[in-house]
C-alpha cells in the first residue's frame, strides 16, 4: 500500500513539476481556455449547465483564495459576500427597475462595504475566533435576507431581468457559459497579477509572521483588509452573474454549506496556488456528478474521497510550491 | 552628552492589570550602545516592545528624534526607523533567506537602494549569500540570528532594539554575535540591547541601565558597572 502510494505521489509530483513553470503553465492555460471554449459546441445542455456552475465556481474559489490562501485569514462565511452581490442586482433591477449594468458598481461598493464590515473588527483576532465571527457574519447575511422585505424574505427574488449587452440579450445557457468562462478567466489573471503584486508580498509576509511584517513597517491591519475586500469583491461578481444567470435567488443558495464547500475547493485543490484551486473548483462540482449513478451513495464517496486526498496530499493536490 | 535620539521617559506599561514597567527613564545616545540589564521578568522585553509600539505606553511619553511617538502604532514607528528584532527571530519559515531579507526592505521605495543594502548584509555575512536561496528557517541559530540581523538593516534601522540576541546560542557563537552588534554600531547603527550576557554586554556597550521590577535600579557607563562586582554578580546567573 505505501510503495503504491508513493509510487503514484512520486508521479503526480513529477507532473506537476512539469507544469510548474510559468511558460508551461500559461502555455497549459491557454489550451485550456481553448478546449473550454469549444466545449459547448460538442456537449449537451446539461452538461454545459454543469461547466457553467463549475466555472462560477472557480471564480469563488479563487477570490477565497485571497483571503485564504494569500493572507492565510479563515473565513466560514465567504458566501456572505457572494449574496451580497447577487442581492443588491436583485434588489436594485426588481425592486427598483435598475438596469443590470448600471446596477454592478453599486453591488461592487456594496461587496467592499461588507469586506470592510466583516474585516475591521476580526482583525486582531486569531485564526479560531476570525472562523466563529465570519461563520457568523455568514449566518446574519442569509438571516437578514430570509426576514426583509426588501430581499423577498424565504422565497428571495425572482423575475431578474435577462441583461443585454449592445441590444443582445444574454439569455441562453449557451451565452451564460461564455459568460461565465469569461469571468474565471478575468479572476485567473487577477489573481495572479495580485500574487505577483506588492500587496500580494505583503500578504505573503502577514501570513508567515505578522508579528514580523509588522517589525518591518507593514500595516498589517490595511493589508489584511485588503484581502477581505478584493476577496469580497470577486466573491460579488460571481453573485451578480449568478442571479441574472438563474433569475431567481434565495436565502438557500448562500448557506454555510455553500461557504464551507468553496472552501473545500480552496483547500482541496491547494492554497495560494491558482492552478490548484481551479482543479478543487471543478473537483467539487464535477466529482458528485460524475458519481451520480451511484445515487444515494455519491456523496459518501465523494467524501471518501476528499478525506483521501487530504491524507495523501495533505497540502493539496497542487500546492504552493516556492523556490 | 549629545542630544539623545531616543527618550523613554517615565513610562508605565501594563499587561492587563499587572503592570510590568513602573516609571522607566532611558535616553539613547546616536551612535551608542546602550544595554538594559537585568533579570527574568525585570521588564526588558517589555521595555523594548513599549518602545515599538507593541505594547502601549499607559504613562509616560517616548519620543524619537524629538517627535512623540508614543501613540504610534508599530509598522509607523519602525518606518521612522525604529527597528525592532524581536526575541525568538521570527524567520520566516518556508521562504528562503533571500526572500526573508527582502521583507526588511520592503517598505523602501528605490530599488537601487533594496540591492546595495542586499549586497551590503551578502558582504557583512557571507554565509547569508552562499544560503540565499535555502529555507530561512533551516539556517542553525547563529545564522538566523545572522538573518534577522540583515533583515533588520535591510530596513535601513537608524535604532536598533535587540532583543537577546545571544538567545540560544553556542558560547563561541555568542561572542561572534556580540562583536558582530559591536561592528554594526561602528558602522553607525545606535543599538539599544538587552541582552541576558552581562559581562559581554557591558563589554560592548557605552552606557548601561540595570532594571528590577520594571524599575531602573542602576545605570551608568558600562565600564563603570563592569568594575562593580555587585552588578556583575547578581545578573550574571552563574
Amino acid at each position: 500500500m505505501s510503495t503504491a502510494t508513493g509510487r503514484t505521489a512520486g508521479l503526480v509530483d513529477r507532473l506537476y513539476a512539469t507544469f510548474d513553470s510559468p511558460r508551461r503553465q500559461m502555455l497549459l492555460m491557454v489550451a485550456i481556455v481553448v478546449v473550454m471554449a469549444v466545449l459547448p459546441l460538442v456537449m449537451g445542455r446539461y452538461a454545459t449547465t454543469i461547466m457553467t456552475n463549475a466555472l462560477l465556481y472557480v471564480v469563488l474559489a479563487l477570490g477565497l483564495n485571497i483571503v485564504v490562501g494569500y493572507a492565510g485569514l479563515l473565513d466560514l462565511g465567504y458566501a456572505a459576500f457572494f449574496a451580497v452581490g447577487a442581492y443588491s442586482i436583485g434588489i436594485l433591477t426588481v425592486q427598483f427597475d435598475w438596469n443590470f449594468w448600471l446596477a454592478i458598481p453599486p453591488a461592487l461598493v456594496a461587496a467592499c462595504l461588507a469586506g470592510v464590515i466583516i474585516g475591521g473588527p476580526t482583525l486582531r483576532l486569531r485564526s479560531d475566533y476570525l472562523a466563529i465571527v465570519t461563520l457568523g457574519f455568514g449566518e446574519i447575511v442569509r438571516f437578514s435576507a430570509r426576514n426583509l422585505e426588501i430581499t423577498g424574505r424565504a422565497s428571495g427574488l425572482s423575475n431578474i431581468p435577462e441583461p443585454s449587452f449592445f441590444g443582445y440579450v444574454i439569455n441562453s445557457y449557451v451565452d451564460f457559459y461564455y459568460v461565465f468562462l469569461l469571468l474565471a478567466v478575468m479572476a485567473v489573471i487577477a489573481s495572479h497579477r495580485l500574487y505577483h503584486s506588492r500587496l500580494g508580498r505583503a500578504w505573503l509576509y502577514v501570513r508567515h509572521d505578522e508579528d514580523a511584517a509588522e517589525a518591518m513597517g507593514i500595516n498589517r491591519v490595511r493589508v489584511k483588509l485588503a484581502a477581505y475586500v478584493t476577496g469580497s469583491v470577486f466573491g460579488a461578481i460571481g453573485g451578480i452573474f449568478f442571479s441574472v444567470n438563474l433569475g431567481a435567488i434565495s436565502p438557500e443558495s448562500f448557506s454555510f454549506e455553500q461557504s464551507v464547500l468553496i472552501l473545500m475547493a480552496v483547500i482541496l485543490g491547494g492554497m495560494g496556488k491558482i492552478p490548484g484551486v481551479i482543479l478543487g473548483a471543478f473537483i467539487i462540482i464535477l466529482g458528485p456528478e460524475l458519481l451520480r449513478e451511484l445515487g444515494e451513495l455519491r456523496l459518501l464517496l465523494f467524501a471518501v474521497v476528499m478525506l483521501l486526498i487530504m491524507l495523501l496530499r495533505p497540502s493539496g493536490i497542487w500546492p504552493e510550491r516556492r523556490h | 552628552m549629545t542630544e539623545p535620539v531616543l527618550r523613554v521617559e517615565q513610562v508605565e506599561s501594563f499587561y492587563g492589570k499587572i503592570q510590568a514597567l513602573r516609571g522607566v527613564d532611558i535616553e539613547v545616545a546616536p551612535g551608542q550602545i546602550i544595554a538594559v540589564l537585568g533579570s527574568n521578568g525585570a521588564g526588558k522585553t517589555t521595555t523594548l516592545k513599549t518602545i515599538s509600539g507593541l505594547v502601549r505606553a499607559q504613562v509616560g511619553r517616548i519620543h524619537f528624534d524629538g517627535e512623540d511617538i508614543t501613540r504610534l502604532p508599530p509598522h509607523e514607528i519602525a518606518r521612522k526607523g525604529v527597528v525592532h528584532v524581536p526575541e525568538g527571530r521570527h524567520i520566516l519559515k518556508g521562504l528562503s533567506v533571500q526572500e526573508n531579507l527582502e521583507l526588511g526592505s520592503f517598505t523602501v521605495r528605490d530599488p537601487a537602494v533594496r540591492r546595495e543594502r542586499m549586497a551590503d548584509v551578502f558582504e557583512r555575512f557571507p554565509i547569508l549569500s552562499e544560503r540565499r536561496h535555502q529555507d530561512g528557517s533551516l539556517l542553525s541559530g547563529g545564522e538566523q540570528q545572522m538573518l534577522a540581523l540583515g533583515r533588520a538593516l535591510m530596513h535601513g534601522p537608524r535604532v536598533l532594539l535587540l532583543d537577546e540576541p545571544s538567545m540560544g546560542l553556542a558560547p563561541k557563537l555568542v561572542t561572534q554575535t556580540m562583536r558582530i552588534v559591536k561592528q554594526l554600531n561602528e558602522a553607525g547603527t545606535t543599538i539599544l540591547l538587552v541582552e541576558q550576557n552581562v559581562r559581554l554586554a557591558l563589554k560592548i556597550a557605552h552606557y548601561a541601565y540595570v532594571l528590577e521590577n520594571g524599575e531602573i535600579h542602576n545605570q551608568g557607563k558600562a565600564s563603570a558597572l563592569a568594575e562593580d562586582e555587585s552588578i556583575v554578580q547578581a545578573y550574571l546567573g552563574a
